[in-house]
């Protein structure tokens, strides 16, 4: 193929070895650790104000380290980690239900299909009891029973309860917590907080990560900002899609940027398409809003048996109901992964029994549950959501059943780290949603906001120490050549934007990169579509360069200008993920490729070819980029065809 | 639906600004009211003027960074709903719309309907947080907490801080969003030790912002997005008075 070469293999991943349950206290132990006194010299730049680069400022700056943070938002408790609803698991086994650290491993390895290294995902359950209690600590309203103590439920892929949540809005609340934390350093003078800053480009001296180039949004004042390490928690790129779960300004240009300086970018294909969420309801459509997962607890997920059966959802009677969920999976039911949920969905649909004015959408429905245990019970759990969904909707769920189909929601892909999260290039560490590394190729309800406080709170506060300490660094300020380059790159290319002065609007291109994604790279890919979806990309590509048109100009406040510079950057991407799903010729997790398929429609992956991570590097804009191969050794769980039937 | 909007054009912080009137025609009532100003601005800026500047992010009601006056009313006239969740079905053909961004002295005019609410996070940290560095938590079911006080903290704590409370305060005060965090805390047994330095250290960092005082207006609590109740003020008040009128800030809880 004339679209990517191959590279030498990734050799080590610096994970230590041993026993998989006593690689994390090795790495801890055989760290090197920096003297307090020394923390107060050493800056460490996070870019982002998530869970992840929330709760990681916040922890090194209690540490002593000095602390530069930045978001986009205009404050850092926005962040998009907070409209997660649903919750975060962790392996407390306070059900007595069977659940251990070993089953959350075990879990959350099958769940990504097998495409997970298994050192960073058992280091992951490890850390999620430590995560519950840090929460508790901060206030963090959980759910709690009646004696006091905290509630728990179920979540998708799993048969154990092991999900803490906070009525709908868990991620909010776990955000808060990171927040005030955060807020909490920032009064005491140990962090710098940069809102409405922009990271666009990356500084790296002597093959280290010592700095960015941001963009004050208010102001447009470009500056460089240098440090020991930077941290990127800059979240996922789903918006490539146009149409996503994902806030607005979600963007991949911090990690983009990072990958152009040499950071390999992992698995981009692996994107997920959440099963729950409103339909669209037209061309205005600016974003898709989710239904949380726990919904499936008590929602029966159904279509109509026959083909274009239009009556009135009640009036369809039972036995002319398909429950296809749980007819094809009756041990696991409406609570199949992510994946497995949102084809069957499209199957449904594809078969013409979809429903709703477009015929893209399935019921889930909560008549049985309100009879069974009453609309009060049913208010109290999921009361938020329904009120959301009639808003937007007009219909009342407790009379109707929802329309809900799959919407892309999250993206497992990222850059590429070793078991420290520092990417290839030294000095540059990834956390959170912005790496790859835990959810393999499929990531499991309830384990994002575990990941990214894992990451944030415990993993990264040690990893990074190991890293430092290694120092000191050459002193560099910003006038050497590396940063004036960068500065001067950012400058270019917001002249450049502004120049085209051409006919159409940044939405306009973006709307369209995100149908050739969903059309060709979405739920099912097929090589003819994704050679089909590169030359399109292409071509958009360089029509943007010619006929955009950003109004205004880099001085203030300019929206048009951030979303181009970000939309530039999804079109590169685009391309990269094509090639990535083009060259995985087997289906896993979210990835599903039309000619790799059981007899039964499941996905069918190729452990002896494809069992690895696919980590690319970058060799200029529309050149053949280069593959480097992870391979992925599985000692403790055995890669079967994953079953929920 | 056919619509006139008089919207609010500032060009930056020092622009005087005014009402600027525009026609949008064919908007579907199935749109959200950010959609509509989408179309808006695809049309401004294909003509060659410059778009609405408007904050918003997550769109589905939970980052608080969307914020407008919509004919006088924060958020819009639905209750219990932010302007990015606000609907168009809840308007009518041929209506005009007024729309401002949030006014009040402690939310400077960044430019046209983008405000700058950093004075929230200034209040937050002043004290609004529970110090509990990371790793030196204990078991989480080491203290219970009652499940009336752990649903009542999380009524509190549902805050998405967008701002609406104080600017649709007739003296632009933030005591709603202090009250909320401060009654989140309070209710817990985690948050105890601090209470009382919580208390004077956040209500202090609210008037040097620049927020005014409460006069019980309840204004806020009718537009809160997410029905913070009035009572959290109350409770404020009570714990404020009982650690000044002790003098030292601390007394014991």
């Amino acid at each position: 193929m004339d679209l990517f070469t191959e590279g030498d293999p990734i050799a080590d991943t610096k994970a230590p070895e041993g026993p998989v349950e006593t690689r994390w206290d090795r790495r801890r132990f055989e760290a090197k650790l920096v003297n307090p006194a020394n923390r107060r010299k050493l800056t460490v730049i996070v870019v982002g104000t998530g869970l992840a680069g929330g709760s990681a400022a916040a922890t090194l700056a209690e540490q002593g380290y000095r602390v530069r943070s930045y978001c986009y938002q205009d404050s850092p408790r926005r962040a998009h980690s907070i409209a997660a609803q649903g919750g975060i698991n962790a392996a407390k086994n306070y059900r007595n239900d069977g659940d251990s650290v070993h089953r959350l491993f075990y879990d959350t390895v099958k769940g990504g299909d097998f495409r997970s290294r298994e050192s960073n995902v058992h280091r992951l359950a490890e850390v999620s009891v430590n995560i519950i209690d840090q929460c508790v600590a901060q206030g963090v309203p959980f759910a709690r029973e009646y004696g006091g103590l905290l509630d728990t439920r179920s979540f998708g892929g799993a048969q154990v309860q092991r999900t803490f949540y906070a009525r709908g809005q868990t991620g909010q609340q776990l955000l808060l917590g990171a927040y005030q934390a955060l807020e909490r350093q920032i009064g005491l003078g140990n962090v710098e907080m940069n809102a409405r800053h922009e990271m666009l480009e990356l500084v790296v001296v002597d093959g280290r990560a010592r700095g960015i180039v941001v963009r004050d949004m208010v102001t447009g004042e470009i500056s460089t900002e240098l440090a020991d390490a930077v941290v990127l928690a800059s979240g996922g790129y789903g918006n490539v899609f146009y149409l996503s779960t994902n806030a607005k300004g979600c963007n991949v240009t911090a990690t983009w940027r990072a990958h152009r300086k040499g950071a390999y970018f992992a698995n981009p294909c692996y994107t997920q398409i959440h099963p729950t969420c409103i339909p669209v309801s037209g061309d205005h459509q600016s974003k898709l809003t989710l239904m949380s997962e726990s919904l499936r607890n008590d929602g029966r997920v159904w279509v109509p048996k026959a083909e274009g059966d239009d009556r009135a959802p009640r009036d369809i009677p039972e036995g002319e109901r398909d429950y296809y969920l749980e007819r094809i999976y009756p041990s696991f039911g409406n609570l199949v992964p992510r994946d497995i949920a949102s084809r069957a969905a499209k199957n449904v649909c594809d078969s013409g029994r979809g429903v709703g004015p477009t015929k893209l959408g399935v019921y889930l429905d909560f008549a049985d549950a309100i009879d069974r245990l009453g609309r009060k019970a049913i208010e109290a759990k999921y009361g938020n959501l329904f009120e959301m969904y009639e808003r937007i909707t007009g219909e009342d769920p407790y009379q109707v059943p929802m329309r809900i189909y799959p919407a892309v929601h999250y993206t497992m892909g990222g850059l590429w780290v070793d078991y420290d999260l520092q990417s290839t290039i030294p000095g540059l560490f990834v956390i959170g949603e912005a790496n790859f590394s835990d959810h393999g190729a499929n990531r499991l309800g309830a384990s994002a906001l575990m990941q990214g406080l894992a990451d944030g709170y415990f993993v990264l506060p040690s990893t990074i120490a190991h890293y430092l300490a290694s120092g000191p660094l050459e002193k560099v300020d910003a006038s050497h050549p590396a940063a004036v380059e960068a500065r001067a790159d950012v400058e270019d290319r917001i002249r450049r934007l502004l120049a085209v002065n051409g006919d159409r609007t940044v939405d306009s291109f973006h709307r369209e990169l995100g149908q050739i994604m969903w059309e060709h790279c979405g739920m099912e890919r097929s090589e003819a579509g994704l050679r089909k979806a590169i030359d399109e990309i292409r071509a958009l590509r360089e029509e943007f360069w010619k006929r955009v048109r950003v109004p205004g100009d880099g001085e203030g406040l300019n929206q048009s200008l951030e979303k181009a510079g970000r939309v530039a950057d999804f079109f590169e991407l685009a391309e990269l993920m094509c090639v990535d799903a083009l060259h995985r010729e087997e289906s896993c997790g979210g990835h599903f490729r039309a000619e790799h398929q059981t007899p039964d429609g499941e996905a069918q992956r190729d452990d002896d070819r494809f069992a690895y991570v696919a980590a690319w590097e970058y060799t200029g804009t529309g050149e053949p980029v280069v593959l480097h191969k992870e391979d992925l050794k599985f000692e403790y769980v055995h890669p079967t065809q994953r079953s929920y039937k | 639906m056919n619509l006139t909007l008089r919207i609010w054009r500032q060009r930056g912080p020092e622009d005087k600004g005014r009402m600027v009137t525009y026609q949008v025609d064919d908007v579907s009532p199935d749109m959200s009211f950010l959609e509509m100003l989408d179309v808006l601005n695809e049309r401004l800026i294909l003509s060659g003027e410059e778009p609405v500047a408007f904050d918003h992010d997550c769109r589905e009601g939970i980052c608080g960074m969307c914020g407008l006056m919509i004919n006088g009313d924060a958020h819009g006239p639905q209750r219990g709903t932010t302007a990015c969740q606000l609907h168009m079905r809840q308007f009518s053909d041929g209506d005009t719309i007024d729309i401002e961004p949030w006014r009040a002295r402690a939310f400077p005019v960044i430019k046209d309907l983008v405000v700058d609410r950093g004075a929230f996070d200034k209040i937050i940290a002043a004290g609004g947080y529970i110090t509990a560095p990371t790793g030196s938590a204990p078991e989480a079911h080491s203290t219970p907490v009652a499940k009336a006080n752990a649903d009542a903290a999380f009524t509190s704590a549902a805050c998405i801080g967008c701002g609406a409370c104080v600017a649709a305060c007739p003296n632009g005060s933030g005591m709603l969003f202090t009250a909320a965090k401060l009654t989140q805390l309070s209710l817990l047994p985690q948050g105890q030790p601090e209470r009382y330095t919580r208390v004077v250290g956040m209500v202090d960092a609210h008037d040097e912002a620049g927020f005014g005082g409460c006069t019980n207006a309840g204004e806020c609590t009718v537009v809160c997005p997410k029905g913070i109740p009035l009572n959290t003020i109350g409770r404020l008040n009570r714990d404020y008075l009982a650690a000044t009128a002790k003098g030292g800030g601390t007394p014991g809880s």
